[in-house]
Order: C-alpha cells, then sequence, then structure tokens
C-alpha cells in the first residue's frame, strides 16, 4: 500500500513536469519582469495586464509562427539586483524573451546582463525588449545589439516638449523636480539646455531630485514650489511619484501648468481631476485615447470593457505587433533571426503613422502627442479614470522630426 | 519665505506627531520587554489595512476605533502566546522572533491585500481645505490628524501619571524586576502594554493610511525611523520619544525645503575636479540629502550621548 502510494506521489509530481516540457514546445514566453510589488506595483501591474491582453489578441490570430503566446510575470521590485535574479529564473525556466519598461537603472542592469549572457551562451541568446525605460545611454553609450527600445528616449520627449513650451509664452519661471536616478537626472540636465537655447528668458526657480518611489507625501516639496514663485512645473515623475505629487498639489491648492511623460499613469488622472487642474497639465507620449484613428478606439474600447483602465502603453501594443511581425518575417522564433528582422523594421504603429526600428542603436521612431488633460468635447469620446475628463491634442510631431542623433557603435554577432 | 517656514513648521509637527504614536509604544515596550520591537511598525500596516477594510463595511468613524482594537488584541496575543514563550530563550530569540513576525505580517496581508496600494480614501466629511494660509491650503485631514495625535499623547500623560496602572509601568520602566519582586503581575503588565503600544501603531495606521499609500510596503518605509526615534529620544524615555520624533519630523521636512549646497555655501568647484568624484559631493544639496538626516543624527547621538537625549540607562 505505502508503496504504490509512493508511486502515485511520483507519478502526481513528474507527470505535470512532462507535460510542462511538452506545452514550453506549443508556447512563446515573454517573462515580464517588472514590479508587482513596492512603490511601482500601480503601474507593473497595469502593465502586466496590458501584455496578457496583447498575447491574448495574437493567440485570438493564431498566435506567433501558430504558437500560443504566453506572458510569464516576474516580480522585480524595481530593484536592478532583484530583476537579475528574475532574468536568470526566466531563463532557467527556458524563457528566451524578456520585457521591462519601469526605471532606466533596472533597464540598464539588464541590458548588461543579456549582452554578457548572450556572449557566453552562443546559441541560447536572449532578446530584451524594453517598452519604457527611456534614459537615453541605453541607445547611445551602452546601446546593445540584443536590447530594443520602443518608447522615445528622454532627449527626444524633452525635446519636443521644450519646442512646445517655446510657443506658450506664459510660461516664464519652471520649477524641476525629478526622481534621484539616471532617467531623473537626464530629464534635469536636458530641460536645462534645451530651455537655455530655446527660452533662454526663461528662469529656472527650482532643480529638485527627490528618491525614486520612497516618499509618501510630497506636501514639504509642494511648499518649496510654491514659495519659489513657478508658474510652470517639469517633471519625469511616473507611477506614485506623479499621483502623489499631484494629490499633495490638489490638497494645497497649487494652481501651476505641469509638464510631464508620464500624468496618465495610475492616479495621475484622478489627481489632477483633483487639483482643478483644467487643460493645465501636459503630457508627451506615443499616443493617447480621443486622437481619433479607428483601429485604436476599437482596442481602447475592448481594454476598457474587460479592465477598468486605458491604454496607457501605446508603446508595448507596437512592440508586440513588431515582434509577431518579426518572427513571421524571419520564419522562426530563433531570438539572433528575430532581431535581424527587426532592425530597420518599418511598421503602422498603434495610432496611425509610419515608425520605423533604427539599425544603429534599436531605438524606435514614432509619431509623438502632446496632449493636455481637462474636459472634454464631442470630439473627445474617452475619459480617463472615470473622472469624466479626457486627453486632448496639443501638438502633434512627425516621426522625423523626432529623431535625434545617436553615437551608439553596434556590436553585432 | 514667510510661508514657507510657516507651512513646513506644520508638515513637520504632524509627521513629528504621526512619529510619535508608534515610538511611544515602542519606546516602552522596549524598555520594559528589553525588545526591540522589529515588528512594530507591521502593526501600523495592520492598523492601516484593518482600517482600510472596516471602512469599506461600516465607513471610516466606527474603522478608527475598530482597527486599533483588533491590532491591538493581536497585539497582546503576539505577547501572551508568543514573545513570552521565546522570552526563556533570552534576548537574542526575542529579538529574532519579533524579526521573523514583522516579515510574515508583511506576506499575510500582501497575500490578503495584494502587493498594490489599496484605495483608502479620506472621508469626505473631512475632505475639505481646513483654512488657506498665504494661499496655500490646508488640508482638513491633516488638521484631524494633528488633533487625534495630540489628544493621544494628553490622554497617554494622565494614564502614565495620574493612575495606579500608570504608576505600576512607570516603575517597571526603569525597574522592572523590582516591581515583579512587589507581587504585581508582571506579566499581564507585559502583556497589556504591548497590545496598548501596537493599538496606538495602529492608530497612526488608520489616519496616515488615507492621508499616504496604504500598501504592503508601508511597514518597511517607517520602521527604520522609528528605531532612530527612540534611540534618539532615550530608551524607555516618552518625553524623550516625544522631543525625537517632533525633532526628525521637523528635520525632515526642513531640509527637503533648503537648497543649500557646498557649491553654493563656498562657490562652484573649480572645473579642475568637474568629472570627478568631488563634484557629486561639491552640488548635493540639503534637499537631496534629506531622507538620510534622521540615520545621519542617530550616529551622532551614538557617538557622544549613547544614552540618548533624555535617556538615563545606557544600552
Amino acid at each position: 500500500m505505502r508503496k504504490l502510494a509512493l508511486i502515485a506521489s511520483i507519478a502526481s509530481i513528474a507527470l505535470p513536469m512532462l507535460g510542462g516540457a511538452a506545452m514550453a514546445q506549443e508556447t512563446v514566453k515573454i517573462g515580464y519582469i517588472d514590479p508587482l510589488s513596492g512603490g511601482g506595483a500601480s503601474v507593473g501591474e497595469v502593465g502586466l495586464k496590458t501584455f496578457q491582453f496583447l498575447a491574448d489578441e495574437l493567440n485570438a490570430k493564431g498566435g506567433i509562427l501558430g504558437k500560443k503566446v504566453e506572458i510569464v510575470p516576474l516580480d522585480n521590485k524595481t530593484n536592478p539586483q532583484e530583476s537579475l535574479i528574475q532574468a536568470q529564473k526566466a531563463i532557467d525556466g527556458g524563457i528566451r524573451y524578456i520585457t521591462q519598461g519601469n526605471g532606466s537603472s533596472v533597464a540598464g542592469a539588464l541590458s548588461d546582463f543579456v549582452t554578457k549572457f548572450n556572449d557566453r551562451n552562443p546559441g541560447k541568446e536572449v532578446l530584451y525588449f524594453n517598452y519604457a525605460a527611456v534614459d537615453p545611454v541605453l541607445t547611445n553609450e551602452k546601446c546593445s545589439f540584443w536590447h530594443f527600445r520602443w518608447d522615445a528616449n528622454s532627449d527626444i520627449k524633452m525635446e519636443a516638449l521644450t519646442n512646445y513650451i517655446k510657443t506658450v509664452p506664459a510660461v516664464k519661471n519652471v520649477y524641476l523636480i525629478n526622481q534621484d536616478y539616471s532617467f531623473g537626472q537626464s530629464v534635469r540636465t536636458q530641460a536645462r539646455a534645451m530651455l537655455g537655447t530655446k527660452r533662454p528668458d526663461v528662469k529656472i526657480v527650482g532643480d529638485e531630485l527627490h528618491p525614486l518611489l520612497k516618499i509618501t507625501d510630497f506636501a514639504p516639496y509642494i511648499a518649496k514650489i510654491k514659495a519659489s514663485g513657478a508658474d510652470s512645473v517639469i517633471t519625469g515623475n511616473w507611477g506614485q511619484d506623479f499621483a502623489l505629487l499631484l494629490k499633495a498639489a490638489a490638497d494645497a491648492g497649487l494652481k501651476v501648468s505641469w509638464f510631464t511623460y508620464y500624468a496618465g499613469g495610475t492616479g495621475g488622472p484622478t489627481a489632477i481631476k483633483q487639483a482643478g487642474l483644467n487643460h493645465q497639465v501636459f503630457q508627451i507620449a506615443e499616443g493617447i485615447p480621443n486622437l481619433g484613428h479607428a483601429s485604436a478606439d476599437v482596442f481602447e474600447k475592448a481594454l476598457r470593457a474587460k479592465y477598468d483602465f486605458s491604454l496607457f502603453y501605446p508603446r508595448a501594443v507596437n512592440e508586440m505587433r513588431m515582434f509577431a511581425a518579426a518572427a513571421e518575417k524571419a520564419k522562426s522564433l530563433d531570438p539572433v533571426k528575430v532581431a535581424a528582422a527587426l532592425e530597420g523594421m518599418e511598421f503602422e504603429v498603434f495610432d496611425g503613422g509610419k515608425g520605423n526600428m533604427r539599425k544603429d542603436d534599436h531605438q524606435f521612431f514614432q509619431p509623438m502627442y502632446i496632449a493636455s488633460f481637462g474636459e472634454r468635447t464631442d470630439k473627445e469620446p474617452f475619459d480617463e479614470e472615470k473622472t469624466g475628463w479626457g486627453w486632448k491634442l496639443a501638438a502633434k510631431i512627425d516621426t522625423p522630426q523626432t529623431v535625434l542623433p545617436t553615437t551608439c557603435k553596434m556590436e553585432r554577432p | 519665505m514667510l510661508e514657507l517656514i510657516v507651512i513646513s513648521t506644520l508638515n513637520g509637527v504632524l509627521y513629528g506627531m504621526l512619529l510619535f504614536l508608534m515610538a511611544s509604544g515602542l519606546t516602552v515596550i522596549f524598555s520594559m520587554l528589553g525588545v526591540l520591537n522589529f515588528a512594530h511598525a507591521s502593526f501600523y500596516m495592520l492598523g492601516a489595512f484593518f482600517g482600510f477594510q472596516i471602512s469599506r463595511w461600516f465607513g471610516f468613524w466606527p474603522a478608527l476605533i475598530l482597527a486599533p482594537l483588533l491590532a491591538g488584541a493581536l497585539g497582546a496575543a503576539v505577547e501572551r502566546y508568543g514573545l513570552r514563550h521565546v522570552h526563556k530563550n533570552g534576548h537574542v530569540a526575542e529579538l529574532l522572533f519579533t524579526f521573523g513576525l514583522a516579515f510574515a505580517i508583511e506576506e499575510i496581508v500582501q497575500i490578503i491585500w495584494g502587493k498594490s496600494p489599496v484605495d483608502f480614501r479620506v472621508p469626505p466629511l473631512l475632505d475639505f481645505p481646513a483654512f488657506t494660509l498665504f494661499s496655500t491650503n490646508y488640508p482638513a485631514f491633516k488638521i484631524f490628524m494633528l488633533v487625534v495625535s495630540i489628544v493621544i499623547f494628553i490622554g497617554l500623560l494622565v494614564v502614565l501619571k495620574r493612575t495606579r496602572i500608570g504608576l505600576i509601568v512607570q516603575a517597571a520602566l526603569t525597574h522592572p524586576h523590582m516591581v515583579g519582586h512587589l507581587g504585581h503581575n508582571v506579566g499581564r503588565i507585559f502583556m497589556l502594554v504591548f497590545g496598548v503600544g501596537t493599538a496606538l501603531a495602529a492608530v497612526a495606521g488608520v489616519i496616515a493610511g488615507p492621508a499616504l499609500v496604504t500598501q504592503s510596503n508601508m511597514a518597511g518605509l517607517l520602521g527604520p525611523i522609528l528605531f532612530v526615534v527612540v534611540v534618539v529620544g532615550g530608551l524607555g524615555s516618552l518625553p524623550g520619544a516625544f522631543i525625537a520624533s517632533l525633532l526628525i519630523g521637523l528635520v525632515q521636512t526642513f531640509a527637503v525645503s533648503m537648497n543649500g549646497s557646498l557649491a553654493g555655501a563656498f562657490g562652484p568647484l573649480s572645473p579642475d575636479y568637474a568629472a570627478t568624484w568631488l563634484s557629486d559631493i561639491w552640488n548635493v544639496t540639503v534637499a537631496q540629502i534629506a531622507p538620510i538626516m534622521p540615520y545621519l543624527l542617530l550616529v551622532l547621538i551614538l557617538i557622544f550621548r549613547p544614552m540618548g537625549l533624555l535617556g538615563t540607562r545606557d544600552t
């Protein structure tokens, strides 16, 4: 009897393993390495669901090369070291594609890790798809053949934002507040440099760096902005660092214009509405709802019907669709071949218009949009976070105007 | 400038009072049981999550009463059925017990409420600006937080100074063994103190939850600061904890509002050193190092006055 139980227990352990191995050949696994706990969890969670939605979309059309797409969530706690552990775990589990977006500190570590891993393990290469980490060095000094970026890098975004600020004479005293790590520092340096040449009359009345995702009460910072006499704030803050910053501004009744990268992230729209900043908060992104692009509207409606959030990552849509297109073009899921197919690829992006993955540095270029958040007219059907307010287009930047030079010297295998 | 000073003072005092709500329990527990309770901030977190859940069911006001009672009962149970057994094996075992407990509580909270922040809102009754000072609004809820912590502080003082139980607790602070020899039920006092201490931390959780962020890492963010408060104030000294809480609250808030740096004080660094590590140190502002100020204070206090500001015993 005991022997029987033993055999049964071994079988019960072994059978699913066999089943797993058989399944693995039928699926394309993508390791999603992003924060699912801690201060970055609110955005990490939304990202995960977005990717799962995109995987479902691909699977409904028969998957990639007939294989089912599966997103494997891996929690990195917005921590570079933890990310490497998770990446190793993913690779040990047979995953050849990883994607990550939150935190350029993490992205730098991952890009490095993947590059070294691929050098040492030819034939087992891993590709890293970056959908949101925008530190320019990733496609310049520290570029890697194994890294592809779908979000416009920080310099491109700041170039567009400052071009827009050039046309707004009301901006006179600017306050910079950013997260204290590579990305936040690059935002502040670029903002200073670009404003200096485009609007020399603008005064920088404050330049703040605060710890990343650790502040729970921004009231002291808001008091400081208020005291500085600023009329506009430029910030690259994302996740709770943006939502809480705006929440504190709402509490204190601070009325300034905000030029941001990520105002649309979880909690952001709610805080803006609370602060009563009608069309005073601007965001630069590769897409917003309310652009009136037919296929994007269909997607947006389907996403909102399934989840209680709107699409914050059109870049993730581009990433997944291009991945599928590249695999089909290469007729293979071998990462080296997929990477080769992605290089220089032209693609019709989510919100319409042509984008291309530059071969020199693996930076994706696409039309960019500056939009403000506030009351809607008939032209803006979508609101955000049930506030009744929505995004309204302020300026569109076409792909050729977003192209910046790169210093990348790509090493190809 | 005046505006900044006034608002920063208000913010600093508020933060200080929140710290005190937690540190008061921690310091009393430390001096009576001789254990630095690593799980203390976890009860603050439990308070916030209980508060969130109960306010979902019955509203914010019942939550303000029920959540601390629940967390306090849990705290008392931890002392009665956990710590008391571990006590036999000495202080190191107790320390490790609370250390493990902190992780266990965090995991349990994650299992029940998830890892991302929960939507714990300020009650509508208090969701308006209390007053406007130099064109800056001050939220009514923050004033409410301030009032609650001051009321509790006064209540605590009265209990400690005017009641029999307070007398015994005070005696046990300085002479724990003597109190036992005098025939008091030290075990029950310990349980009571642990329960009340954790309940106070939970009160802080319920009122801080809606104003700050209620999520599973909130204990980890605040825990280390609590130890700083207790050590700086002096072990087992309630007035010390009070002063240290306010001090740290004000130091942190004011540090954020200052822009001074070495470059500001002594002029810009000569261009020869621009690319070296020196330029980082030279240009870092007081605001940037605000988060480490309390720890700097901790190190200085331990070097120059190990018993803390108002402490009487050495560690």
